[in-house]
């Protein structure tokens, strides 16, 4: 898996080069890309695969930083990465790194590890917003774990490059928010053609949401109480496939909910109104699966009880639109959670309508804006997300030996007239000059 | 008579209103950044309000400070026109309904809600005047009001009138593109059949207006009285400026054909392709009045929306404003839309404008608000820095002379920030479940 994702990473680099030699500024190169991306990658596929193993071999960068947030320790002022084979060789001052020959160098203000979306549903529900390209939601019925979403993912949405342009370079991504279980999330990197190529973690968590809008989707469960009356049974079937004879036939239902009482899986649960959140901690202490409380629009009513609880909050994203159950959302929950020690990741969660995906840095930025310390923020896109989902041994921070997954800004990357200048993925240069 | 009669009703509660609340003296701001929009920022500027209006602004030391005056300090602070959204649906109104797809009679000003918590929201974010439109779904969805965000207990103590002498304070909403298409009903069920039926309505309305014309005052002779007739006469007479929702490039162009056949006055809303057709756009004369989103798509129009639009249509010389088509975005966070402007090349003085002047202009306000200059309606922000910057914050809100919203207020503040029973009715509102926008 992981040398296709070089091979494909190589590609899109070759595409790239090509077209910077077609187009002399940075803006058309990013242009002709959007527009041409398909024919592009036509005509340059067959031609660059013979190119490709040799250039991933030589693929050596140097990437220069006024600032370098490494999200491991203080930030180093005027820093130097190497990045060798897709993994991160050295990270310090440049006083004390050397830069050997043969390394393309690139600089910039700002540097950042790669951002992660702590929940998205990128990749499964498309930019179109038409019957044909929304596949987070199943409507046929309300508990359905065994949706898996490396069956649904695209990896050539289109949004999923508008998140790696803007330096998102991994996404927790799946099933939406709406049924009481609607399936499976995964863990995906923001590149490749494939979700093989794409994929990190092909099961994350199952989704599920408890408050008023599975209403809306689903005849049955009409009420909230009817709602975790089903899950509860539900799970207690489980518990009794997991204790029962291995000549019983197997069931992907029962399976993935094993895999949930087991500790192998999250159980993600979107909840919003402080009753819900109650609820939410509830059925947790009932089961005892490992919990990822999502949404918490009013996360600081009850926030003793969530910390108590000690589960991470992928908060609700800060400019989420107020109305239903999260009404009551406010710019100040993420600081206020973590100032008071609760773990919080931010998501660019489930849109309906226009935008059709919100992005974690802009959501950040306003969470800063109102009173979230920095730094925290910053851990909060990147390692502190790695932590939850299991994946810092490869990313999540600037240390030797992870892979290089790197955000050059030319400027405070929370600022909103701040661009990227590069995103590297896997050690690959995979948007220039981008939003 | 019975016209002329409202108007001057509405004129003395207007004026009543502005007197009994107005302050008697003068207010000095000194030492603050000022950023006029019309002329150079100032770095080191005094702004003098009285009676709700602007009675001086320049730099420190050339601006004379009445005798009587209330000096407040304002240095590290920057102070800049109230904000001016030329597209908004904030105020809880509704418009047209399902029995039609043209609804000029409809009036959204009969059923805004004067005290409604997001006028408060849109004061925290820095909005002092909005073009607030019945929602989209129609072809025509009804007559816009152009609101000054007041305390008001009644809508009449917020109108914004264009002039003395018409009774207008609002535009008319227009819609083509996929907006208003319906596989049934009295609905187009294709783009083409959309713009048959709006130019069908207008040609009655000139035939309506050659009565009228013709009767030259003589009230036996003048037709008999249509409201559909008479706001769409107001708009074939340039009084009553259209705001046409569009987005796809070739809708953009069909806006402007409709437009130039019948010779009203147009701003085109949201412009979502305007890029591809920036030439044809800056060529026709007509503003565009956009918006800017965090990511493109939710639909099949908006795919191509891009923070780009700004700039390219500036490159072209195109007129351009932002707009916040509450609540698609948050009033709360208008200036982010210039700033996301700046951010793909736009100029920070046109971002500037575009978020004032412009707006203004768009709605035949321009001689009152959208810039700090001497007789304009003391409308204005103070920030505690740069209006770009993610950090800044509307510190402060003033509408006619008057402080409307204050962040070191607790009871103000949580407009600015949301949280516990803050806001009601907040639901976005229906119009856009079928495709707004």
């Amino acid at each position: 898996m992981f040398s296709k994702t070089k091979l494909l990473t190589a590609i899109m680099t070759m595409e790239e080069i090509k077209m910077t030699i077609l187009h002399t500024t940075i803006t058309n190169v990013r242009n002709s890309l959007f527009n041409s991306r398909n024919l592009m990658s036509a005509v340059l596929c067959i031609g660059v695969m013979f190119l490709s193993v040799e250039l991933t071999q030589a693929q050596k960068i140097a990437v220069k930083g006024e600032l370098i947030h490494t999200s491991a320790g203080d930030a180093i002022e005027n820093g130097t990465i190497l990045i060798n084979d897709g993994i991160i060789e050295a990270v310090g001052p440049e006083a004390e790194i050397q830069i050997p020959s043969g390394y393309e160098l690139y600089e910039a203000k700002v540097i950042t590890p790669g951002l992660i979306d702590a929940h998205s549903v990128v990749g499964m529900a498309g930019i179109y917003n038409v019957p044909d390209d929304q596949d987070q939601l199943e409507t046929s019925h309300a508990i359905q774990p065994e949706l898996r979403a490396i069956d649904g993912y695209n990896a050539r949405e289109e949004l999923v490059g508008v998140l790696r342009e803007l330096g998102i370079t991994t996404v927790h991504t799946g099933h939406g928010p709406g049924a009481v279980i609607s399936g499976q999330t995964m863990i995906a990197k923001t590149v490749g053609t494939s979700v093989e190529e794409a994929v990190v973690e092909p099961v994350t968590a199952l989704a599920m949401t408890i408050g008023s809008t599975i209403r809306n989707n689903f005849d049955s469960p009409g009420t909230r109480s009817k709602a975790i009356a089903m899950l509860r049974q539900e799970l207690i079937r489980a518990q009794e496939y997991a204790n029962g004879n291995d000549d019983q036939p197997r069931d992907l239902q029962k399976e993935v909910l094993v895999d949930l009482l087991n500790g192998d899986i999250y159980g993600m649960i979107t909840a919003h109104t402080a009753k819900d959140i109650m609820t939410t901690l509830r059925l947790q202490e009932e089961f005892g699966f490992k919990l990822l409380l999502d949404g918490a629009s009013e996360a600081y009513m009850v926030m003793d009880e969530i910390k108590e609880a000690d589960v991470p909050v992928i908060i609700h994203p800060t400019m989420m639109r107020l109305g239903g159950d999260g009404e009551n959302a406010s710019f100040e929950t993420a600081g206020k959670l973590s100032e008071a020690g609760i773990t919080v990741l931010f998501q660019s969660g489930y849109e309906a309508y226009v935008p059709k995906t919100r992005v974690v840095l802009y959501e950040a930025a306003i969470a800063i804006a109102n009173g979230m310390d920095y730094d925290a923020a910053l851990r909060s896109l990147t390692i502190d997300a790695a932590r939850v989902f299991g994946i810092d041994g490869q990313v999540g921070s600037l240390e030797t030996g992870k892979e290089a997954d790197i955000v050059l800004f030319n400027g405070d990357p929370f600022e909103y007239t701040t661009t990227t200048d590069y995103v590297i993925v896997n050690g690959e240069i995979v948007s220039r000059g981008g939003r | 008579m019975q016209k002329t009669l409202t108007i001057l009703m509405g004129l003395m509660f207007a004026l009543i209103s502005s007197f009994a609340v107005a302050q008697d003296r003068p207010h000095v701001f000194e030492g603050a950044e000022i950023i006029p929009v019309v002329g150079d920022p100032i770095s080191n500027g005094t702004l003098v309000v009285h009676n709700g209006k602007i009675t001086a602004v320049g730099a420190s030391g050339s601006v004379s400070i009445p005798e009587n005056a209330e000096v407040i300090d304002a240095s590290g602070k920057v102070i800049m026109p109230g904000l001016v959204d030329s597209h908004s649906h904030i105020g809880e109104g509704d418009g047209g309904d399902r029995s039609a797809a043209l609804h000029p009679d409809v009036r959204i000003m009969d059923t805004i809600n004067p005290t409604s918590d997001s006028f408060r929201r849109a004061l925290s974010g820095g909005v002092t005047t909005a073009n607030v439109m019945p929602g989209s779904g129609h072809l025509m969805s009804g007559q816009t009001v152009y609101l000054k965000l007041r305390e008001a207990n009644k809508i009449e103590d917020m109108l914004m009138y264009v002039d003395e002498e018409s009774n207008i304070y609002g535009g008319l909403k227009m819609a083509n593109g996929t907006n208003s298409i319906r596989p049934n009903g009295p609905f187009p069920g294709t783009r083409a059949r959309s713009s048959a039926m709006v130019r069908n309505l207008y040609i009655k309305a000139q035939e309506y207006k050659e009565k009228v014309d013709a009767a030259n005052g003589n009230s036996d002779e003048m037709p008999p009285r249509d409201l559909q007739m008479e706001t769409l006469v107001e708009v074939l007479e340039g009084k009553r400026i259209v705001h046409n929702h569009t987005h796809r490039h070739d809708d953009i162009l069909t806006a402007i054909r409709l437009a130039d056949e019948f010779g009203y006055r147009m701003v085109l809303h949201h412009v979502s392709e305007g890029g591809q057709v920036a030439e044809e756009i800056a060529a026709s004369g007509y503003p565009a009045s956009i918006i800017v989103l965090d990511s493109p798509g939710g639909k099949h129009e908006a795919v191509n929306l891009d923070y780009e639009i700004g700039r390219k249509l500036e490159e072209a010389g195109a007129t351009i404003a932002y707009h916040t088509d509450d609540p698609i975005t948050d009033s709360r966070l208008f200036l982010r839309s210039g700033a996301f402007g700046v951010r793909a090349g736009m100029s920070r003085e046109k971002a500037l404008e575009a978020l004032t002047i412009v707006n203004a202009q768009m709605m035949d306000l321009d001689d009152r608000v959208g810039s700090l200059e001497e007789g304009k309606d003391a409308d204005f922000l103070i920030l505690n820095g740069d209006p770009f910057s993610v950090y800044t914050q509307v510190q402060e809100t003033w509408v006619d002379g008057i402080k409307v919203w204050d962040r070191s207020d607790p009871e103000d503040r949580k407009f600015a920030t949301g949280g516990e029973d803050v806001f009601k009715n907040q639901a976005s509102h229906s119009h856009h479940d079928h495709g707004g926008n």
